[in-house]
């Protein structure tokens, strides 16, 4: 694989990631369990979408095939989005929803930090935005699951279950594809191995004060980061490209 | 023909749409304004990465100079180096104070730098006796408090 070829997929990656979980995020607009909670997710939500505006403009840009970031976002399918599954489950309960952006949070800001010293251009001024956003999302991920692993016995189950269904999910997040190897070889992107060890002294700090237990590690679920994607997926994408398909090219 | 530093003034007219009393020369989102010849290149950057407002402030910042008959000019957004909190005004921060908004602790806050939540004076009655209810408030760029000495909820312009 090209170099070229390598970082228009690593910028789709990254900016799929952010682009689904902020659209998932975006679903307890309105839903929220507490006010303040409810304007907490739309307000991650609007950080991710626009750092997936970010990434999906420098990909059509390092393509040079004419595409925007909307119709990089609007008009490819389910197999053509390139996020890991985590971003991409459904939202579940709140507990779910907490541990879920907990583990991608702590992966995130692990990772938007080393992107800040990147030697591409571009990714390094996308990462020195995004980073200091995404250290508020972790710090609030983590204060939540805190509540819930120290909360009520309800709550304290909840959580434990959330993680306990979610850690299948974590591995892919560190098993570098094509394009990563060939990025982090030639010193552009960080060894995902690094960024692992990092966010696990997170997970471990955190869960230890939420009284959460760390899950063992076994199958881990893999595939999205060559499109082939879980169920929940494809159903968010219908709706989030839905008036783009019936009306296409409309602006408004 | 207007020199950069004249340009610059004539910025001041632009307002962050979600918050009318401050500038976006106060605000530290007008980065750098160019001149060569005639053409004009002013740079902004955004507050957040999904800043809503930029677009908007783009637009005014084109209407501005349109209406002062500037026509050969471009407007560009840049990300780098990342906008911060400390880049607003000192007058920037008496206007934020002034509109009901707590102004963003400095970054060399010594109880921020520890990981603390840094001590945060209510615009209302001064009282530093307050308390962070979300970090997350009516915009991407406020965090919502509340003050116990005069019991009013306020915006706290956050440190970024
Ligand atoms: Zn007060």
């Amino acid at each position: 694989m090209k170099n070229e070829e390598a970082l228009f997929r690593y910028a789709v990656r990254m900016g799929d990631n952010s682009l689904v979980l902020g659209h998932r995020l975006s679903e307890w607009c309105g839903h929220g369990p507490q006010l303040e909670e409810d304007i907490a997710q739309t307000n991650i939500a609007l950080d991710l979408i626009g750092q997936a505006r970010n990434y999906l403009t420098y990909a059509g840009e390092v393509e040079g095939k004419g595409r925007s970031e909307d119709d990089l976002a609007y008009l490819r399918t389910d197999r053509e989005y390139l996020n890991v599954h985590l971003v991409e489950l459904h939202k579940g309960d709140y507990a779910y929803t907490i541990a879920r952006s907990f583990l991608f949070d702590a992966f995130h800001l692990a990772l938007q930090q080393a992107l800040t010293t990147s030697t591409d251009e571009r990714l390094k001024g996308i990462a020195e935005k995004a980073v200091k956003e995404v250290a508020y999302h972790l710090r609030h991920s983590s204060e939540w699951l805190i509540r819930f692993g120290d909360g009520t016995d309800e709550s304290h189950e909840r959580a434990q279950n959330a993680l306990d269904d979610l850690w299948r999910y974590t591995g892919e997040l560190f098993v570098p594809d094509e394009a990563e190897e060939v990025l982090a070889k030639a010193g552009v992107v960080p060894h995902l191995k690094d960024i692992q060890a990092e966010w696990s002294a997170t997970v471990d700090r955190v869960l230890k004060e939420a009284t959460l237990k760390r899950p063992a590690d076994g199958w881990m679920a893999s595939g999205g980061k060559k499109g082939v994607h879980t169920e929940h997926l494809g159903p968010m994408l219908a709706e989030m490209q839905t008036l783009q398909r019936t009306y296409p090219g409309v602006e408004w | 023909m207007r020199t950069a530093e004249e340009i610059q003034v004539l910025l001041e007219q632009v307002k962050d749409p979600e918050i009318p009393v401050i500038s976006i020369r106060e605000l530290g989102v007008l980065r750098e304004v160019k001149v060569e010849g005639d053409a004009v290149e002013v740079v902004i950057t955004p507050t957040y990465s999904g800043c809503p407002a930029m677009d908007a402030m783009q637009e005014d910042v084109e209407q501005v100079l349109r209406k002062a008959g500037i026509a050969n000019f471009t407007v560009k957004q840049v990300l780098s180096p990342a906008w911060s909190t400390d880049w607003i005004s000192e007058s920037g921060r008496q206007k934020l104070l002034d509109y009901g908004i707590a102004p963003p602790p400095h970054t060399s806050d010594i109880r921020a730098l520890k990981g603390g939540v840094p001590e945060t004076a209510c615009p209302q009655c001064g009282s530093t006796d307050t308390e962070l209810v979300s970090h997350f408030g009516s915009t991407a760029c406020k965090a919502l408090y509340k003050c116990n000495a005069c019991k009013e909820p306020f915006d706290l312009f956050k440190c970024l």
